[in-house]
């Protein structure tokens, strides 16, 4: 409802974070998304996350594709460039953003529609690169904007909202991801803020492409009995496989408890995503561990940091681009100049 | 037979894969560097090995570049062409063929001359491995035609030189090679044939240079920082080049630090997909590609436009459609370019003719691009992209410096009450943009929904259409500040010929002839997309003109006729578009016979 305007001005009482923002700072315009959509509390736990890291506004960039999750990117940090791009292909979009400027935080929102089909190929390509950003999926099963369709992430058997029963085998992108090498996997619920807040902390740290998939369910159109993506049913089948807390500086975990084994995955950045429950023998660094969990927990919506991989070079690093973004680089610097083209004309002859 | 110094065409018919491009370009660079004009064509087929392809080489004293298809000397070595390469032979022109074979029946011809050379039963005899008797065949080649055309030798000494410089096997096997071939036309043959070579000087301040590599030049000297693509034939050679341009220009030696970041895409869609988010974020951002990827870039590029992105698209036209000819030249995308992506949509077109145009285009490309915030794209094609073509030495202004539009800096959004993303200042046609990580004060949503003046998404009518609106105006801004088209009138003329791109050799050559003929017309070279008002105007003086291009559909013509007030009878098509470069001949096979008849309808009148 976009004729609601929020107060402009905050209550003093607000907590502020390191650069003195209050979390209103990190909010965006009112939701036009339908009440109770699973999506708003997604928005409403980058909020809180964006907020707790105390990013500066203007140095994040929310980039999306096409559907109601992509929507979403108007409904936090005003003060940030957003892009809405064309359907799937935000990936390619923000592949090129941070080519030009790896200095901002760049964070994607897309769908199960995006990104498990018109978009896959681009998601896929994006984990390869090692894309430094927060991709995150709202992952609903079903296609709102278009009023109930299947999605790629549909349970065989599941129903929608008109009966029918669902035959293709759904795509898992958390699985997909694992499979291809995504070096930061997590799951989500969108009704676990408590859950989720930490795990977005831990993904914006990361070295390279953090793929967080959150089921989000569609109140209007998956919301029914019969819909393995409605609240009842991701509630009933919730297993949070793994718990972790973000800890922004490591020496304050150092600080008072010791490192052990894997529960503290040092990240790249020097934040320390601490996990306080790991099922016996999980590792999260072990990337076939997490496939073989997953695999052995086919009925349940496991959630959690499942695999992290902080040694993987992302794609700045691949490239060898400088540490200041392209953008800022002086043209004098950038052109060869004629003397050097005289030169080179010689080499034509 | 009367001698003809530096004016005939040869063509080698050879197998694909068989190592006969450094023979056909060792020739070709000899013939450059001894000062005479020339032009070669290489028409070669979507393989790596075994089918047939052809170089051709025109050499003119008078520097007419364009085919000539009327070659003097045939050197055919492939069977599989045989019958039709002795068919294009002129008559008394030359055959060259391998006589360690009987010869073929399908060569017989009474009119021309056969110069037999038992080529592969000397390379079988002087060099041991297979793969290095294939390939110095066409080195023995080589040496036979520099004998029979009077090729400077110590040139092509000076060539295999700095070739192989260091490579002394390979400088040894040439060097014999050259001597077998050339010994053994000297000893059996009268040379130099009638027609050959002799110096001049006529090159002292041009290059040898292909489009793509120009191209690439011009992307490194405008400053582009990321470049995206997707491999595709036959624009993979600019994105190679603009890499190795890069690793020499713009890599820290000590560091390995790269200035540039090249992203090779998963598809076209995503590739311009990159360079929108490059461009977005500021960054001088380009693509490389064919017509094939255009088709895939169309979502994306509506994106472009309507969200008001620069972006640059340099298209490297091959034949179409769907995968069509992908090694065969055509001027096939210029409507789908024009108007690409659904809804309404217009874009920026620049149309190079050379390798020389293709370095100026490529930098104004992103000029034109950030200053009107749209995709801009150039249409090189496989001729001019591909071949090697003799262009004045490139040079740059170091005074230039990037046209980057306007773009608010932190300071002005500071001192603006408000930033509206699609409101120019006192009616002008650009808005100024922002870009992220400078200013909270400067964000806004980016939107390929519809949007109003303020940026914020609406489904109102008016001001839908205010924005749309202003899109038409910018385009048809553009107009005065693209490359204005090359008109060149001739005494007497009423009848103009307008054509664009690589079709300009041909086409002036035609020229000539008509008016050495007494038919005198004007001509008019294209050179961008919208066109400015000497296009309309040019139309207007002449009774009609010829509109040569090469496609079917007569897409510039229909471009004309779309975006100016010209009428279907004042534009008649000269179509060429069987993949091949243009010669001469094709454009006077359709107008000479028609200005013949006009003329004698003229005289009849007066008579």
């Amino acid at each position: 409802m976009p004729s609601i305007v929020k107060p402009a001005i905050a209550h003093p009482s607000l907590a502020r974070n390191e650069i003195g923002l209050t979390v209103r700072d990190y909010e965006g315009a009112m939701s036009t998304l339908c009440a109770g959509c699973g999506h708003d509390s997604i928005t409403a736990a980058i909020v809180r996350a964006l907020f707790e890291l105390s990013l500066p506004p203007h140095q994040i960039a929310k980039l999306s594709g096409i559907g109601c999750s992509s929507k979403t990117p108007t409904y936090f940090v005003n003060g940030a460039h957003g892009f809405n791009s064309a359907h799937g292909r935000m990936p390619p979009i923000a592949t090129g953003a941070s080519a030009a400027n790896r200095a901002l935080t760049y964070i994607g929102i897309s769908g199960d529609g995006d990104s498990l089909s018109i978009g896959m190929g681009h998601l896929c390509h994006a984990m390869r690169r090692n894309l430094k950003m927060l991709y995150v999926i709202e992952n609903n099963g079903v296609y709102g904007l278009t009023k109930g369709q299947f999605s790629a992430s549909s349970d065989v058997g599941s129903k929608s909202k008109k009966g029918e029963a669902n035959t293709m085998s759904p795509i898992d992108p958390v699985l997909l991801g694992l499979s291809i090498g995504a070096t930061f996997v997590a799951r989500a619920f969108s009704g676990d803020k408590e859950q989720l807040v930490p795990i977005l902390k831990a993904a914006l740290s990361h070295r390279g492409f953090a793929l967080v998939d959150v089921i989000s369910p569609c109140v209007t159109f998956n919301d029914h009995v019969g819909s393995t993506k409605s609240y009842k049913s991701t509630r009933e089948r919730l297993m949070a496989a793994t718990e972790s807390d973000f800890v922004p500086h490591a020496s304050e975990i150092l600080a008072d408890i010791a490192p052990v084994g894997v529960t503290n995955v040092m990240m790249h950045d020097g934040s320390v995503l601490r996990f306080t429950r790991l099922p016996k023998d999980y590792d999260v660094t072990d990337r076939e561990k997490a496939f073989a969990y997953l695999k052995a927990h086919p009925n349940e919506v496991v959630t959690g940091v499942l695999f992290t991989d902080e040694s993987v070079i992302d794609m700045h690093e691949a490239n060898h681009t400088p540490d200041v973004p392209l953008v800022s680089l002086p043209y004098e610097v950038l052109c060869p100049g004629s003397a050097q083209l005289a030169e080179l004309m010689e080499e034509f002859r | 037979m009367q001698s003809s110094i530096n004016d005939f065409a040869i063509k080698l018919a050879n197998v694909n894969g068989s190592g006969s491009a450094s023979a056909s370009s060792l020739i070709m660079q000899a013939i450059f560097r001894m000062g005479v004009p020339v032009s070669g064509k290489n028409l070669f087929p979507s393989n790596i090995q075994g089918l047939p392809t052809w170089y051709e080489i025109r050499v003119n004293k008078n520097g007419y570049t364009a085919r000539a298809l009327n070659y003097d000397l045939m050197v055919a070595m492939n069977s599989q062409t045989y019958a039709r390469d002795v068919k294009e032979t002129r008559p008394g022109g030359y055959l060259f063929y391998d006589s360690s074979w009987p010869l073929d029946a399908s060569l017989l011809r009474d009119d021309v001359n056969c110069i037999g050379i038992p080529l592969a039963r000397m390379c079988n005899e002087t060099f041991r491995e297979p793969r290095e008797r294939v390939l110095m065949k066409n080195i023995a080649t080589a040496g036979a035609l520099i004998e029979l055309l009077n090729i400077d030798k110590a040139i092509v000494e000076e060539l295999v030189s700095e070739k192989y410089g260091r490579k002394k096997g390979l400088r040894e096997s040439n060097q014999k090679a050259l001597q077998l071939g050339g010994d053994y036309v000297r000893e059996h043959f009268k040379c130099p044939l009638p027609f050959h070579l002799e110096t001049m000087n006529e090159n002292s301040d041009k290059i040898l240079i292909d489009g793509n590599t120009a191209s690439a030049l011009g992307c490194v000297y405008a400053g582009a920082t990321v470049a995206a693509w997707y491999p595709i034939t036959p624009s993979t050679s600019t994105m190679d080049a603009f890499k190795m341009f890069c690793e020499k220009y713009r890599k820290d030696k000590e560091s390995g630090v790269n200035n540039y970041c090249i992203l090779q895409a998963e598809d076209e869609l995503a590739a311009i997909g990159m360079v929108i988010g490059a461009s977005w974020n500021g960054a001088r951002s380009f693509t490389s590609t064919s017509g094939p990827g255009i088709s895939l870039m169309n979502e994306l590029l509506g994106l472009a436009y309507y969200a008001e992105i620069p972006a640059v698209i340099i298209d490297v036209q091959r034949v179409g459609p769907s995968t069509g000819m992908p090694t065969r030249t055509q001027q096939g995308d210029l409507i789908t370019c024009a108007y690409a992506s659904h809804g309404d949509t217009k874009h920026i077109l620049l149309f190079p003719s050379s390798p020389a145009e293709c370095f100026e285009f490529a930098a104004k490309s992103f000029d034109l691009s950030e200053q009107f915030q749209t995709p801009v794209f150039m249409l090189s094609d496989l001729d001019i992209g591909m071949n090697d073509w003799v262009t004045p030495k490139l040079d740059w202004d170091d005074s230039y410096r990037p046209n980057r539009g306007k773009v608010l800096t932190a300071e002005q959004l500071e001192a603006m009450p408000k930033f509206n993303r699609y409101l120019p200042e006192n009616g002008t046609a650009v808005a100024a943009r922002t870009l992220p990580g400078v200013s909270s004060k400067g964000a806004f949503f980016t939107r390929g929904s519809g949007h109003n003046k303020f940026g914020g998404y609406t489904e109102v009518p008016d001001e839908y259409q205010e924005v749309m609106d202003r899109l038409l105006r910018k385009h048809k801004e553009a107009a005065g500040f693209v490359p204005a088209p090359i008109i060149e009138r001739r005494a007497g003329a009423r009848v103009g010929v307008i054509t664009l791109g690589g079709c300009e050799p041909a086409a002036k050559e035609a020229l000539d002839i008509l008016a050495a003929e007494g038919t005198p017309l004007d001509f008019m070279r294209i050179r961008a997309f919208p066109f400015d008002e000497p296009v309309e105007a040019f139309i207007m003086e002449h009774d009609y003109c010829w509109v040569v291009e090469q496609n079917r559909d007569a897409q510039l013509r229909s471009l004309l006729l779309i975006e100016t007030a010209a009428t279907k009878e004042q534009l008649r098509p000269v179509l060429i578009y069987g993949g091949f470069p243009l010669s001469a001949s094709h454009l006077l096979d359709v107008i000479a016979p028609v200005l013949r008849k006009e003329s004698e309808e003229l005289n009849a009148v007066h008579s």
